[in-house]
């Protein structure tokens, strides 16, 4: 990934955020954050706990409204809008704690994330006319692929309370997937695995962005992960921005270390 | 020495006379599992369905001396009893599918019941308003719509009033929900005891109800022309019980028919994903207002037909019928079957119903005339709570997923889509099964200092 940074122009980019803010009561957890990604691209947003990563993130999806700012994603502005709108327009995401649907089989799981794709209403659903039949074949034929490329095999029928860690974390990808996503969101995918996996995982997420067309945002607090598979990493610390650029630039940055390791040991 | 060998030989001869008959048995396993999955699925269903319809036939042969239950309930009685299943499986929708917890479902029962008695009676003395109704003498005054359409008509009323009563009360979750709706329930039987006087307008004849309301039938056209019954009342008994117990079982089959296809329709996944996890079903682009609203709606569109069909059973709706109990009543049946499995629904339905409009008082007789000295009798429906109570603990304790847990289905993995270029895997996670695998350690993660 030695290649430079792409240059954020406004119009061509997927999702840019303006001076987003959110505060809960007196507590600031992002300070009027500037934030772009551009078609296509993986970036990453890493910093210590607590630095609002997760916020961010919810705001983007719409399952916190921000208290100021604006958020546009491809051309529109989402910002504050429910959750399933947001979906609609295209940012799909997974959860930092897991949160399939436990009771469902691994296939309903990515079934659901189709949703907003498919339009059968509930007299079609009764009647069982041709239409929602074949729709339903279809979306099942689709989310079988989906599970498939995502490195789940013969788990269809499975609960997904049922799956291995593994697998889990591999369902809601798929999951996420299926809502037809130009804007990935993945908060902290790695939690929980060695750094085999975890390397294993990034691979993963490059081929996906390749075969998909689609752009990552991968929400890491771990350093190290983050520096082999994106092309900008932008580093958060107490809700503010302190550093952005390429890998190597976040890298050798002064403050990035700072807030990593505290001031006695840049010294 | 002797005798060990002849015990030995015995228990060989035991062993393969076990061995044959369970051979035999698994051959029997074995040629049901060839059968079609369709035909083993449906089985049950059709001897249940077949031995429902039958009912009336074999009812007044069953024996009254059976021990403990003391025999099955009599036509009258099972038509109330199926009305409650239906009600249960309404019911089921919003809180089986959707996790909704709603306590006024009776608010339904109540609104289904009432537009039946606004639009086949003589409440409205003001207007004359027949339509299709059979039996009515020309003069009579009221609105008079047929029972068939009122059944449709409720249906729709109590949908609409389910979208009303849902729009406020389901941005609220969890124990707020319940304590709203609970509200609500409480609030449409106060208003229909207090509707007399509504600015001088009689609009629910306050305590003493609306009766008499029209009786169903297809009249005579339709009665000489395929022989369908001119007027539900009109025939003798026990035929107007057997026709009201048809109709009923009819449209406990189309309930269960719609609540089977909502299920696994779109909507019916959108509706357990947000009973599984509210904020991830949103994430998945489920917009969760509308969906439980249509939750809601379904329910009540059931509950409304039960409502208006016990009315036109009864001929009359009263206030006095539409009590918090029930609603609690009939959230038992859902938890008892077990929430969200529609068998289960039907099966804890029907106990639980027949328990409260016969079985504890034919349980209680038995227990009398058995068991006790006729000079300490018991009451034993007068405990009917209580009794209600202790099985719900019960089940609680012992079999918390309900009678029939709702089986996630699991349909045959069909090998065919397996395999391909897309059955590979792009990555590889090994060690990745525990939770917490590979926390400790990490040499890549820095905590913050």
């Amino acid at each position: 990934m030695s290649e430079p940074a792409p240059t954020p122009a406004k119009n061509d980019d997927l999702l840019v955020a303006m001076s987003v803010r959110k505060e809960f009561g007196g507590l600031l957890a992002v300070n009027d954050l500037d934030f772009a990604i551009p078609q296509r691209a993986i970036v990453s947003l890493i910093g210590p706990n607590g630095a609002g990563k997760t916020t961010f993130f919810n705001m983007l999806t719409g399952l916190y409204k921000p208290t100021a700012g604006a958020v546009i994603f491809d051309g529109h502005d989402v910002t504050g809008k429910p959750p399933h709108t947001i979906t609609k327009a295209g940012i799909g995401r997974t959860f930092q704690n897991i949160r399939l649907f436990p009771q469902m089989t691994a296939l309903e799981n990515v079934l659901v994330g189709m949703h907003s794709r498919l339009k059968g209403g509930i007299l079609g659903s009764i009647f069982g006319t041709p239409r929602v039949r074949r729709e339903e074949r279809e979306a099942s034929e689709k989310a079988r692929e989906l599970l498939s490329f995502a490195g789940l095999r013969r788990v269809d029928h499975e609960l997904a309370e049922s799956l291995s860690y593994g697998d889990q974390r591999r369902l809601e990808v798929a999951r996420a997937l299926a809502t037809e996503p130009k804007l990935l969101l993945l908060d902290e995918p790695t939690a929980g695995m060695n750094p085999q996996e975890t390397v294993a995982f990034l691979d993963f997420v490059s081929k996906l962005r390749e075969q998909r067309t689609i752009a990552i945002l991968l929400i890491e607090h771990d350093m190290k992960v983050v520096m082999g598979v994106s092309e900008r990493v932008t580093v958060l610390d107490y809700g503010e921005k302190i550093a952005e650029g390429t890998p190597h630039e976040i890298q050798h940055d002064e403050r990035v270390i700072e807030a990593y390791l505290g001031k006695a040991a840049t010294g | 020495m002797a005798s060990s060998g002849r015990r030995a030989r015995a228990s060989v001869r035991g062993y393969r006379q076990r061995a044959v008959r369970a051979s035999r048995l698994s051959r029997v396993a074995e040629a049901w599992g060839t059968l079609p999955e369709r035909t083993r699925s449906l089985t049950p269903v059709v001897i249940v369905v077949a031995l429902a319809v039958t009912y009336p036939f074999y009812v007044d042969s069953v024996p009254t001396n059976i021990p403990v239950i003391k025999t099955v309930p009599p036509l009258h009685d099972a038509v109330t009893i199926l009305v409650f299943v239906m009600m249960g499986v309404g019911l089921n929708i919003v809180v089986g599918y959707a996790g909704l917890l709603d306590l006024g479902y009776v608010a339904f029962y109540a609104i289904g019941a009432y537009t039946a008695g606004w639009l086949a009676s003589g409440q409205f003395e003001q207007v004359k308003v027949h339509f299709g109704a059979v039996g009515i003498p020309s003069s009579a005054t009221g609105i008079h719509i047929s029972i068939w359409l009122v059944l449709l008509i409720a249906a729709v009323v109590t949908a609409v009033g389910g979208i009303l009563i849902g729009l406020p009360t389901l941005r609220l979750r969890g124990d707020y929900l319940a304590i709203v709706t609970l509200g609500f329930g409480e609030i449409i039987p106060q208003f229909v005891r207090n509707g007399d006087e509504l600015h001088g307008f009689d609009l629910t004849h306050g305590t003493f109800g609306i009766s008499p309301i029209d009786p169903p039938g297809f009249g005579h056209t339709l009665n000489s022309a395929i022989g369908l019954p001119v007027r539900y009342d009109e025939s003798f008994p026990p035929t107007p019980d057997r026709l009201f117990f048809w109709t009923i079982l009819a449209l406990i089959l189309l309930t269960l028919f719609c609540s089977m296809r909502l299920r696994d329709s779109r909507l019916g996944r959108a509706w357990i994903a947000i009973r599984e996890d509210e904020t991830a079903a949103g994430a998945m682009g489920i917009p969760l207002m509308r969906t439980k609203t249509w939750a809601y709606a379904g329910g009540a569109f059931f509950g409304g037909i039960a409502g208006a069909y016990i009315a036109t059973f009864n001929s009359g709706a009263f206030p006095t019928q539409f009590d918090f109990n029930i609603s609690v009543f009939l959230l038992c049946m859902v938890i008892l079957g077990g929430m969200g499995s529609l068998w289960g629904v039907v099966v804890a339905g029907t106990i639980l119903a027949w328990l409260n409009f016969d079985g504890l008082g034919n349980i209680g007789s038995w227990i009398n005339t058995t068991l006790l000295p006729s000079s300490h009798q018991i009451d034993v429906p007068k405990y009917s709570f209580g009794i209600y109570g202790i099985i719900i603990v019960l089940m609680m304790l012992f079999r918390p997923t309900g009678l029939i847990p709702e089986r996630r289905r699991k349909r045959e993995i069909e090998e065919a889509t397996h395999g391909g270029p897309l059955d590979q895997p792009l990555y590889e996670m090994r060690g990745a099964d525990e939770p917490g695998a590979g926390e400790r350690g990490e040499p890549g993660k820095i905590p913050r200092g």
